[in-house]
This record gives C-alpha cells, structure tokens and sequence, in this order.
C-alpha cells in the first residue's frame, strides 16, 4: 500500500510536467492549427538556461532560470512564429514536417554549444531531500514541479478569462474570421499566443532539471506524449489539458510500477486509442459549427 | 499523375512519357547499376532501393490519401523482425536457440518464435502482421473521424511506444541489439558478393512491381476515390461512400509495402534493430517522400533514393553537417517546393507563367533575360491546385 501511494507524488509531478508542455501545445494547436514539433527544444532551451545560471546564481539557479527561462523560450517561439509558420497558416500538416526540421537544427545546435552529453543542473538544498504526510514519502523537488504546474494553470485561468488578452484569444479561437472582422488584430494574438506557449515549455524544462539530467535530445522524450494530452484533452482547452496530463502522468507511472517501464507506453497508447472511440475530439469539445 | 511536361502543351498527349521513363529506370537499375557499381556501392544502392518500397507507401497514404503516417518504422519493424526470426532460427538449426537468447539467459524458445521456423510461415507474417496492426488501428481510428493532425500523433505514439516495448523484451527481441549476423538468405550465402548480387535484383524487381501495383491502383475506382477523400473527405461521405474503408485500405496496404521493406532490409543490410525504427527513422521516410514530391508514386521512390545517398555521402565526410543540412533542407523544401523535386518543372513553369505572361512579353525586356529565380515564399501557385483539405 505505502509503495503504491509512493507513485502518487511521481506520477503527479510527470503529469504536471505534461501540463505545461501541453498547455503551449493545446493553444498553438487550437488557435492555428499548428502542429510544432520543436515546442519540445524550448524545453530543452528552458532546461539549458538553468545550466547557464548556474554560473552566477549557484544552487538558485533553478529559481532565478524560472522567468528568464520563460522568456528566452518564448522569444525563440516567437521568432519561428514570425519567420516560418507564419507561412504555413491553414497547412496543419505540413507544419509538423517543418517544424521537425527546425527541431533537427536546435538539437544540432545543442550539440555544437554543450556538447552531447547529459549535464546537471544542482538543485537548491532546501529541494533535496524530501518529508512523509500519512506514511507516503514526498520528496520536495516533486512537490515543487506540481505546485509550479498549478501556479501556471491559475495565471493561464486568469490572463484567458479575466484579461482583455485573453479573451480576445478566446475569440480568435472560437472563431478567426468573426473575430478579425470584430476589429481583432488576429496576427498579433498568435504572436503572443505563441510566445506564451512556447514560454511555459521553458518553464517545464527547468522543472525538468530537477527530475533528471539535461541533454539536448531532452524534449523528445516528452513532446510525444504532450501531444497525447492534446489529443486527448481536446484542442485548446484548458480543463481538457489538465485532467488528461494528469490521468496520463499517473497511468505512466502506476503501469511502469506494477509491470515494466517497456510496457508504460503501450498500455497508454491502447488506453488513448479506447478512449477516443468514446470521445474522437477529446474530453471538452470547442463547440463550433463547422463540419470538421 | 497529371502534371503536364516542362514545356507544356507540345508534350501534353505523351502518353508514351510514362513508360519510357519507367523502361529507362528499369534498365538503370537492373543492367547499369550491377555492372558498373563496386559490390560496396551496390548493396547500398539495395539498402535505399528497400527505403523506396516503404517511402512507396507512404506516397500511397500521404500524397494520395492525405493521411500523414509517421509510424512507418512500426510496419517496417513488423516486416523486418519477422524475417529476421526466421533467419535467426534457420541459422541456429532445429532444436537450437539463436545466439542472442544464450547469452540473455533465454533456456527455451519463447513460444511466439516457434512457429517462425517455417518459412512459409515468416514470409505470411511479413504481409499479414503490419497488414493486421494498420487495418486494425485504421478501422478504429478512422471510423471515429479522427484524422489530419491527430491521426499524425497517434502514429507518431505509436512507434515511439513500440520502439520503447522492443527494447524492453531483451529475451524476445534482443533489445537494444537487435536481431543481427545472419549468414543465409533461403539458399543464398550472404557472405558471397554474387549471391548478394541476386539479392541486389530481388530487391529492384519487387520495387517496380510494387510500382505498377500501386500505380494502376491509383489510377483504378478505387484511386480515385482515395484521392477524393485527401481533398473533401465529407463531400466524399455525403456521396455515399465510407471515408474511413477507403482510407484503411490505403493505410494497409502502405503498411504492408513497409513491412516487405523491412523483410528486405534485414538480408541487406544484415540487421533489425529499435534505432532503425523509432520516431526518427519514421520521420526521415516521410521527409524522403516530401522531398521527392509527394504527389507523385514516382517522387517517393526518388526521394528515398536521393536523400538515403546524400545522407551516406554526407555522413561520410562531415557528420555533424548532415544534420544542419537535413534540417534546412527540409524546411527549405517544405517552405518553397511543397511538390518536391519532381514538382519543381511545373512549379517553376507557373511561376514563370505568372511573373511573364506570354502574351505582353516585350523584346528587350529584362525579364527575357533574367533568370527566373526560386519561387517566392508566399503562396506558390502551383501548391493551391493541390492544396490538402486537412483538420
């Protein structure tokens, strides 16, 4: 029993992490129907700032790298944003191919600036370690990626339905051209869409730091099941993001606990495809009236 | 294939273009090839013609049928373990285990291996096990109307979950490993650079019947059909047809060109392993079909052929620049020739056809002697006559 709920806090700090990959993903998704495929090299952007603070900032690295990493991400999204997927505007699927390419480049990049092999980010002392509640062991450095998750989530909550930004990438999503007809400057809520999405993609790279170690192919491991959670959060949905990063985060880690890890991914893979014959558009729907 | 020829109306009946080029590719493979390659260069020029059976494939789904299938490796790991079991058993003799299982431990044969032993048997499960999983995945999948970019990420999962599960069963698979040293091919000795000669024309034979296959299926109902469904896939329902049986049967029978690539690739190449098979290794085959052209059969065995040899070529020398030069060369085609390399004629011809139209051409003026440069970024003309109907 106390093993099991030992998974507890992994399999929420995995979903957590989930969620602020997803988040980006969702809403470049929904908004643009853009696929990026190099969301998960902001992570590793994200991730490799922390490194680079370490120098100056020490063991707080990771606490200082929080908003630089959020702005160093979100910059180079939108660079891409303006650059190339501007372009691509309507072609869902040649986005995905493209944004590979850029992908590739980062990781190259990486390569040729930190060379191939995994570095480590220190975590602050008081992260180390962790305390039990009711018999189920909590190591710090998890309670934190998942408070993080949840700090992310209310601002994201509060900028969509509480701000004049927020609503208006509301209404773009709902409906582009009513919206551009409605005097919304549409080309510059997806600049910002795209620099906030990206930004929470370097914020999840540094949450990462603290789980593992940092190499530059870190954000292939987990652009793939980020894009799961979209799939089965429904586009451009927060509630949708947030309880399918989670349910994925802990099947992960109870299947991995109770069989192997090798058969984690299947067993997911089987549970998203059953799920979507219940639900093909996922969990919370956009309602449109469009045919698609 | 209605692309017209580069200059237009002159060669537009060419009913013969067709085959003539198809007797000229013929003959470079089958008789130039063989004769003027160093045995080296040959088996690689096998190792990207077998690329070019699964890229076929992919042209079938994703340049006829609009489907973008990134779990390729998926099928063509089917195909290839299959074949690569029964090598392995062949090899060890009756009653033996293969090596591999020795040194993991392994004191008896698993039982999904037994029945590899026949080869009727392996041959059967090459067509029938990517066949089973892509009609299986395609049924459930697209009779809920799940398409475009999700059915691109359910692919995508999909072989990253079973790269994952392959190295995991190290008594079964062979992990990380792989399944390697195989010394006979059903009577031909791998060693011996005649046999691997025969083995050279095996792989080019099946390629151009492939080909004609799926050439003649494209131009059959059925294509069209499949070709309707890439461009209106409601429209296509609201006819009374079935969207999502069209669709299977394409997404099958490209998993199934997968799997014979990768029964043909383990005799090759002499190795199946999860890293030729992962997400990556997926991604590069559709990237060797949007190179080519995706919209052409005949772009995605080019594609496979020309990138497979760039890439060996480049590896050779630098490699760390393959993949700088991959990435750009990707967004660059992605960016400017959407049709790829067989694309360019026309698009280059539209494109000169907009900028100078023939009836106001002036003697004298500077377009007349300008060269037309690449086309402009912002919408090539020739991409919205075939524009995909997606999301």
């Amino acid at each position: 029993m106390n093993a099991f709920m030992n998974q507890l806090p992994i399999g929420l700090s995995i979903g957590a992490v989930l969620l602020l990959i997803a988040l980006g993903l969702t809403f470049t998704f929904g908004q643009m129907g853009v696929i990026n495929m190099a969301h998960g090299e902001f992570i590793m952007a994200g991730a490799y700032t922390a490194y680079m603070l370490q120098d100056w900032a020490g063991r707080q690295a990771v606490l200082v790298a929080l908003p630089v990493a959020f702005v160093v991400a979100g910059l180079m999204g939108l660079i891409l944003e303006r650059t190339l997927i501007r372009r691509f505007y309507g072609r869902p699927l040649d986005t995905l191919l493209l944004t590979w390419g850029v992908s590739l480049v980062l990781q190259q990049v990486a390569r040729d600036l930190f060379g191939a092999p995994n570095v480590q980010v220190k975590a602050p002392t008081w992260l180390v370690g962790g305390g039990a509640w009711l018999g189920i062991r909590m190591p710090y450095a998890r309670m934190f990626i998942l408070a993080l998750a949840v700090l992310c989530v209310v601002a994201i909550w509060i900028y969509l339905a509480r701000t004049k930004q927020g609503r208006r990438m509301q209404a773009v999503m709902q409906n582009r051209d009513l919206a551009a007809c409605s005097g919304i400057a549409t080309s510059r809520v997806d600049q910002r869409t795209f620099f906030i999405g990206s930004g929470l993609a370097g914020v999840a790279g540094v949450a990462l730091t603290l789980i593992g170690p940092v190499g530059p192919a870190l954000g292939t491991y987990y652009i793939v099941d980020a894009f799961l959670v979209v799939v089965a959060g429904g586009l451009g949905r927060l509630q949708g993001a947030v309880i399918a990063a989670f349910f994925l985060g802990l099947l992960n880690s109870y299947v991995e606990y109770w069989s192997d890890a090798s058969l984690a991914k299947v067993v997911v893979f089987a549970v998203i495809i059953g799920f979507l014959q219940l639900r093909p558009q996922g969990l919370f729907v956009l309602r449109s009236r469009k045919l698609t | 294939m209605s692309t017209p020829g580069l200059f237009g109306r002159r060669l537009a009946p060419g009913r013969w273009r067709g085959p003539v080029a198809f007797a000229a590719v013929a003959l470079l493979l089958l008789a130039v090839a063989p004769a003027t390659l160093s045995p080296f260069r040959l088996e690689l020029l096998s190792k990207y013609l077998c690329f070019a059976i699964a890229a076929l494939g992919i042209g079938l789904a994703w340049g006829k049928g609009g489907m973008l299938t990134l779990g390729q490796g998926v099928f063509f790991g089917l195909g290839g373990y299959a074949m690569a079991m029964h090598l392995k058993l062949a090899e060890a003799g009756p009653g033996e285990l293969p090596d591999f299982m020795v040194w993991s431990g392994v004191d008896e044969l698993p039982l999904l291996w037994e029945p590899f032993r026949q080869p009727w048997f392996a041959i059967l499960m090459v067509v029938l096990l990517p066949g089973t999983v892509a009609a299986l995945l395609g049924l459930l999948v697209f009779g809920r109307r799940v398409r475009g970019a999700y059915f691109a990420i359910l692919t995508q999962a999909l072989a990253a979950a079973f790269v994952i599960w392959l190295v995991g069963q190290q008594g079964l698979t062979g992990g990380t490993n792989g399944l390697t040293n195989f010394t006979s091919f059903f009577g031909l000795d791998l060693a011996s650079d005649a046999d691997r000669r025969v083995l050279y024309f095996a792989v080019a034979v099946v390629l151009g019947l492939l080909y004609l296959g799926f050439r003649q299926l494209v131009a059959s109902r059925y294509g069209k059909l499949l070709i309707a469904v890439r461009d209106g896939e409601d429209r296509v329902r609201f006819l009374g047809y079935d969207p999502a049986v069209v669709k299977t049967i394409a997404f099958t029978l490209s998993a199934i060109s997968a799997g014979i690539a990768g029964a043909l690739f383990v005799p090759v190449v002499g190795i199946i392993s999860p890293a030729l098979l992962g997400v990556v290794p997926s991604l590069e085959l559709v990237f060797a079909v949007a190179v080519g052209g995706r919209y052409a059969l005949a772009g995605a065995v080019l594609g496979a052929v020309l990138l497979n040899y760039a890439k060996t070529t480049f590896s050779e020398h630098y490699a760390d620049g393959w993949l700088y030069l991959q990435g750009a060369l990707f967004i660059a085609v992605m960016a400017f020739a959407p049709k790829g390399v067989i694309g360019l004629a026309g698009q280059l011809r539209d494109f000169v056809a907009t900028r100078w139209p023939r009836t106001s051409s002036v003697p004298g003026h500077p377009a007349a002697s300008g060269t037309p440069a690449a086309p402009t970024p912002g919408a090539p003309p020739s991409t919205s006559a075939e524009k995909e109907v997606t999301v």
